[in-house]
């Protein structure tokens, strides 16, 4: 068992006729299962064609109908990535993860409205986030496969190069993950922290969580909140940011405080107070877990 | 990105918010005309630049005689204003916005954020205008009344009517501020603004509501739709190493320390930053280099660092993924070579062809400290510089040293620390 995908998911690439769809794909189905696991890509003035044997069709409708894919992941250039997403939502998949970095925020609102107005049950990944692993099963998105250790433990995160980390880490002390998921950098965007928890919480074949955070906005604290009430596995935390100096944005977009909220010490006191264990070391995250296994 | 006061009321007028007359003036003599063709025998000399708190700093005055606005206009061009938001240096203001005075009889505050919980644009507002928000937030919460804008329908006249009725606008005047702040909100979808800020927001004597500022911030994905708002940036205003950093397409942030860091993801960029800190250093900036970092990338971002005279000491902490140690490393080396790097170099590499990668750097035959693990890589990026400073500065009275020390727990004293307090000297009041 795992979260969101396994070696089942069948996946469709929207966008895979640009360079980084391609290149994604390519690694993505060198990955344990990713051969059986990636049967489709969507470019309308491409139908008919196909990518090193993935055949092409015009809509993410019709590429669900001719294979069963139920996950589809977006390299889609910002501009479009709004209504490639909506494409995929309007087909009824069970799971879309974008990739996709820059899409306007304004976009995103709408779209996200949209969804909840419609009750859609697609569930929305990203976008500007590396996707999600099932170490040994599926990669889906830009994660290097081979840090990464079939295991038990869960990992959530807003930030890329820092889940490599987290992974790393574990992986070099032996505990491998059940699932690695990357929520992305972006303020308006589908899957949070807590939504992530949820599925560790409910995932026979997960022991316990590592959740990364960084300043900007309030999901860690949610998150921590309902950890207290619901949680029944551990769950240790690291924030970035602690150095980070108000009404600046740090690369990512949802990365700022603002207001003299959302900064890095106060969803540490949250977390803690909420039962989480957390570090102010970025280096010490495998420990940290390892310390809390029983 | 940001514009200044006098394009936002431009920029809002289009859309039907009801402004003071104004012209923006670059010079003593253009203050004076504006002055005069505007009429009148009161004016607002206000200074042009992007961070808040002008008023408290000096940098906006009443004037009423065309003598005065001379006088006035002659103090705030050219100063260089302090404020809350600029930090100690201040900023020079190069702009002024001549306004005609305004006969205020009430002021209050309205602003539009993007809300992450709910997912809308968030409409605030509060009697308590004039004030800085941040402080009433904290002290009278009850005073900011919020709506959550559904973005397929706009900001419906009910809401904006209890918004405007809650906050003090007198019964004859709800209908100029409902349309007023729909107005407003139209601007702030159109344009793809990530924050408006009108502060103060003020009813006239006559009853007509007015907007006395603007303050607007635009969502840089947006950007691509709106060519019209790219051209009012003011590169003036911005940090002249953020501007050469964004042309390499680096995500670069000045910062009070002295360890310049360029990392790969933005999160670990910061959580680099963090171990810095941790161990008793102070980073220098914040920079990403992203997920497809070349030579000429590594070498732009290495000449960007050490621009900044403050850096003794590069922490470079790469994961790779996508983005190959081996690559990483044949620019740093590049880099190197090319600035003729003179300050101690820290390099953490981890992921794929890491092995590849270490090896290049250590037949490069350069002094590079490498380290295994983001731990290590603060803790010699910290030693290196606190070598550096003991051998800077020498203590005035060299003691008989122990010859070997055993644990620093042992020694209770206290050190002279040259760095931390050039640090703390600019330190950031919020």
């Amino acid at each position: 068992m795992s979260i969101l995908i396994n070696r089942n998911s069948r996946v469709i690439t929207q966008g895979i006729t640009g360079n980084t769809g391609q290149f994604h794909t390519r690694t993505s189905r060198e990955y344990a299962n990713g051969r059986e696991c990636f049967v489709a890509g969507v470019n309308p003035k491409r139908a008919g064609e196909d990518f090193e044997g993935i055949p092409i069709f015009g809509s993410v409708r019709e590429a669900k109908q001719q294979t069963g894919a139920g996950v589809s992941v977006i390299y889609v250039p910002p501009a479009g990535a709004a209504a490639a997403i909506w494409e995929a939502v309007a087909a009824d998949l069970e799971l879309v993860i974008c990739i996709t970095e820059g899409i306007p925020v304004r976009d995103m609102i709408a779209l996200r409205d949209r969804m909840k107005k419609e009750n859609r049950r697609t569930l929305l990944l990203g976008p500007n986030c590396p996707g999600v692993i099932t170490p040994g099963e599926l990669k889906i998105g830009i994660m290097p496969g081979h840090i990464h250790r079939q295991g038990r433990i869960g990992v959530v995160s807003r930030s890329g190069t820092l889940t490599y980390e987290a992974v790393a880490q574990l992986s070099d002390l032996g505990i491998g993950q059940s699932s690695a998921v990357g929520i992305g950098g972006d303020p308006v965007n589908g899957l949070k922290h807590v939504d992530v928890l949820k599925l560790f919480n409910d995932d026979p074949d997960t022991d316990a969580v590592v959740m990364i955070g960084e300043i900007g906005g309030s999901d860690e604290e949610t998150a921590a909140y309902w950890v207290k009430e619901h949680m029944k596995k551990p769950v240790v935390g690291f924030i970035a940011g602690v150095t980070a100096p108000p009404g600046k944005r740090m690369g990512h977009a949802g990365a700022i405080i603002s207001g003299g909220k959302g900064t890095a010490q106060e969803k540490l006191a949250v977390m803690q107070a909420c039962g989480i264990r957390v570090t102010r070391n970025p280096a010490e995250m495998g420990r940290t877990l390892k310390s809390v296994l029983g | 990105m940001k514009i200044h006061e006098y394009q936002g009321k431009a920029l809002l007028r289009k859309f039907g918010v009801a402004t003071p007359r104004g012209i923006a003036c670059f010079s003593v003599d253009e203050a004076v005309a504006a002055a005069r063709s505007l009429g009148g025998n009161v004016w607002v000399v206000k200074a042009q630049i992007h961070a808040g708190g002008r008023g408290k700093g000096g940098g906006v005055k009443v004037a009423r005689t065309l003598d005065e606005v001379r006088a006035r206009a002659g103090q705030i061009l050219g100063m260089q204003l302090v404020t809350h938001q600029t930090g100690p240096g201040g900023q020079k203001v190069r702009r002024l916005l001549l306004e005609e005075g305004a006969d205020i009889a009430k002021e209050l505050y309205i602003g539009m954020v993007v809300d992450r919980q709910t997912q809308r644009v968030c409409l605030m507002a509060s009697s308590e205008g004039g004030m800085d928000i941040e402080e009433v937030a904290a002290k009278h919460p009850e005073k900011i009344r919020k709506v959550f804008i559904d973005p397929a329908i706009g900001l419906a006249d009910a809401d904006a009517q209890v918004i405007a009725r809650s906050i003090g606008v007198p019964k004859a005047s709800v209908p100029d501020a409902t349309r007023l702040l729909q107005a407003l909100y139209r601007c702030f979808d159109q344009t793809d603004a990530s924050l408006a800020e009108i502060n103060p927001l003020v009813v006239t004597g006559d009853g007509r509501v007015v907007a006395l500022d603007a303050k607007l911030n635009f969502d840089d994905n947006g950007l691509f739709r709106h060519p019209e708002i790219v051209a009012l940036r003011d590169l003036d205003e911005e940090d002249p190493l953020e501007i050469e950093a964004s042309k390499h397409d680096l995500s670069y942030i000045s910062l009070d320390g002295n360890i310049g860091c360029m990392v790969n993801g933005a999160g670990l960029a910061m959580a680099t930053m963090d171990t810095i800190k941790l161990y008793g250093g102070e980073p220098a900036n914040f920079l990403d280099v992203g997920g497809g970092a070349t030579a000429e990338k590594v070498t732009a971002a290495f000449k960007i660092m050490l621009s900044n005279a403050k850096v003794k000491a590069i922490l470079v902490n790469i994961f790779g993924g996508i983005m190959k140690c081996d690559t990483i490393a044949t620019g740093i080396v590049a880099a190197a070579r090319e600035v003729k790097l003179s300050v101690p170099l820290v390099v953490r590499m981890k992921g794929t062809n890491e092995d590849i990668g270490k090896q290049i750097l250590k037949d490069s035959g350069l002094p590079i400290i490498s380290a295994d693990n983001m731990a290590e890589a603060g803790q010699k990026a910290v030693a290196a510089v606190k070598a550096l400073a003991v051998k800077q500065k020498p203590k005035p009275k060299p003691k008989p040293k122990p010859k070997a020390k055993p644990k620093p727990k042992a020694k209770p004293k206290p050190k002279p620390k040259p760095k931390r307090k050039a640090a703390r000297a600019k330190g950031k009041k919020k």
